[in-house]
């Protein structure tokens, strides 16, 4: 597996988020006692050592983040929480996509971004990824329905199944998905 | 079977020679009685089930000199660098067991409040310097009996309130022979009283030391107690404490119970929740590397209806260490209603670390709630990879995460300047604290 080619399973987790990956967990983990805002820290200041700039100071670093926060419609006191600790589901994703924002990946996944969360949950975290779109990132979207895309449209879908990509198609591909079901494809795949 | 001969160490001997020197002379106040106590017990062996775990027989090895007012001598400035940050405004100082004057100040105490250094209260009403749990079977508070010589009363009269913190601050400097110290801290809160008093016990170097201490609070109607306990003494040193809790009505006391220092340290911690709705939380965080031993028994007696006690010890264990945690909760059986909550987990950061853990509960009310978990594991895994997926070296992330693990109990803590001190001295306790203290 090439990333900027580089292998990207020979590297360990820290290296990879240092070289711009940055993977969004389905089940975020609850780290009592660690501030999130302290993680972002120490998170970022790993990473632009990494890539050679300097560590930002606490006045920036304090600007960026709160401005960040704004992305997932989160206040200020999110900040100042431990890591997902008694987060409900919804406030987990968006943190998982507030990080995002602060890191700045290159190429972020997030899976499965969109379960369990109501609808009110789901618009702020599409709104929030939607703001991160752009030409130097590439952000792999892994979902099970076509709900999540009705608010980030994709570019590109791929349908994977047995591992494989086994369709490869444009929005259109999920919608007919969606109507036709997947053993719709797999009848396809068959004949 | 011959019964094999009963370990006293030089401790009756050095009674003999001292005794005549102690406060009111070795008749006094039960000395030569607790002395004999002493004798016939002997020093705890590991067949005793209390001390099962924890081997205290090398202190018979040792011969220990009783300290005397002879042994506060270090210059006081010398004396004043030792003295933690946060013991600041009201304060007693005593070095080896000895009151330090010059470096303690009692400040305007408020009406009903009052402070007094034991080695005065023996002198003048020596009755009130004696314990309420006198007598039991325990050779080290008979020790405590046989050769205290000084400490501190603390009275508060019914309603009486102080805000600031009374900081009580043992320091061992040690002396050119190994030094026993047995120092004592009678608290005697009235009802509606409210006080939070904080112990510390420091090492100021590395010779052996032995510190002996019995801590007793009384906690009338309603009155609400904070009681902390810092022990951060020297590498070699030998610490044994006693806290017993008495409490009334409605009455709350709050324990937190640090263990960072000493080679060997054995902290027993007994409450009497003897009346309804009387409350007790004890917390205690317990560090320890390279050789060090740390044993904490604890004992609650659920003796009225509607009683609580909620217990909260997490200890965190490297190099080839060893901990002790025994939490036993007996409910008696008119004590219905009680809720009775203990939790104690611990991390091994190495493989030769080693914890024997061990709740006991005895029930005999019905209608109660009790609850108890034990724990001793590793760092979470999925927590660790989630970190350094986030660019996190994995040092830096166990660091964090053990930070975090020992940070559950320190956040408890309600004296902020004392907060901030602990977790500067846990951070830098912990592999990979340098870089942790950098996400802080």
């Amino acid at each position: 597996m090439a990333y900027c080619g580089r292998d990207l399973l020979a590297l360990p987790p820290e290296a990879r988020a240092r070289e711009g990956v940055f993977l969004a967990f389905q089940y975020p983990v609850e780290i009592p006692g660690v501030n999130n805002v302290y993680l972002m820290k120490a998170s970022l200041n790993a990473i632009r050592k990494h890539r050679g700039e300097p560590e930002l100071d606490a006045v920036e670093f304090l600007k960026l983040v709160k401005e960040r926060v704004r992305l997932v419609q989160m206040d200020d006191s999110f900040l100042g929480r431990a890591v997902n600790e008694g987060f409900s589901g919804g406030e987990k994703k968006r943190n998982e996509i507030f990080q995002m924002a602060v890191l700045e990946p290159r190429l972020a996944i997030l899976d499965e971004t969109d379960s369990g969360l109501d609808i009110d949950a789901l618009k702020i975290v599409a709104s929030g990824v939607n703001h991160l779109r752009g030409p130097d990132r590439a952000i792999v979207l892994i979902t099970h329905y076509q709900r999540l895309l009705d608010y980030i449209v994709p570019d590109v879908v791929h349908v994977l199944s047995g591992g494989r990509i086994v369709r490869s198609g444009d929005r259109e591909l999920a919608r007919t998905l969606e109507q036709r079901g997947y053993d719709w494809l797999k009848e396809v795949a068959a004949a | 079977m011959n019964q094999p001969a009963v370990l006293t160490g030089n401790f009756v001997d050095e009674f003999e020679r001292v005794a005549k020197n102690l406060p009111g002379g070795g008749e006094f106040a039960g000395r030569r009685a607790a002395i004999e106590r002493f004798r016939a017990l002997g020093l705890p062996t590991l067949r005793q089930e209390a001390w099962k775990y924890t081997n205290v027989t090398p202190l018979a090895r040792r011969a220990f000199r009783a300290a005397t007012r002879e042994d506060a001598a270090t210059a006081a400035a010398t004396l004043a660098a030792r003295l933690p940050e946060y013991a600041q405004g009201i304060r007693l100082v005593f070095e080896n067991g000895q009151w330090r004057e010059d470096l303690s100040h009692r400040g305007d105490l408020p009406a009903g409040v009052s402070l007094r250094v034991l080695f005065d209260v023996l002198r003048d009403a020596p009755s009130e310097a004696a314990r309420m749990a006198a007598g039991e079977a325990n050779p080290f508070q008979a020790l405590n009996d046989a050769f205290y010589t000084d400490g501190v009363l603390v009275t508060l009269a019914p309603g009486a309130q102080v805000e600031p913190p009374i900081h009580l601050v043992f320091l061992a400097s040690g002396g050119t022979e190994a030094l026993a110290i047995h120092p004592r801290v009678l608290i005697r809160a009235g009802s509606g009283a409210r006080a939070r008093i904080v112990e510390t016990y420091h090492g100021t170097n590395e010779t052996a030391t032995l510190t002996n201490a019995v801590t007793e609070i009384s906690a009338g109607e309603g009155a609400h107690i904070e009681h902390y306990l810092v022990q951060d003494e020297s590498a070699g040193a030998f610490h044994v404490g006693h806290l017993y809790i008495e409490q009334a009505r409605a009455s709350s006391v709050t324990s937190h119970a640090i263990a960072l220092g000493g080679l060997l340290a054995r902290r027993d911690i007994e409450v009497r929740l003897a009346a309804e709705q009387a409350g007790v939380i004890l917390n205690g965080l317990y560090l320890t590397a390279g050789r060090q031993h740390v044993d904490h028994h604890t004992r609650i007696d659920h003796l009225a209806p509607r009683t609580a006690s909620d217990e909260f010890y997490r200890g965190v264990l490297n190099g080839s260490s060893r901990a002790v945690f025994n939490g036993r909760v007996l409910v008696h059986p008119k004590a219905f209603k009680t809720d009775a909550r203990q939790s104690n987990h611990n991390l091994l950061l190495s493989g030769d670390a080693e914890v024997d853990t061990k709740p006991e509960l005895e029930i005999y009310a019905d209608d109660v709630k009790c609850s108890h978990g034990a724990t001793v594991g590793q760092l979470d895994a999925d927590a660790l990879f989630y970190l350094r997926s986030r660019g996190l070296d994995e040092t830096a992330a166990r660091g964090l995460l053990t930070y975090a693990f020992a940070a559950d109990v320190i956040g408890r803590i309600g004296i902020e300047s004392l907060r901030r001190e602990l977790i500067r001295r846990v951070v830098g306790r912990l592999p990979g604290g340098e870089l942790v203290r950098g996400m802080l």
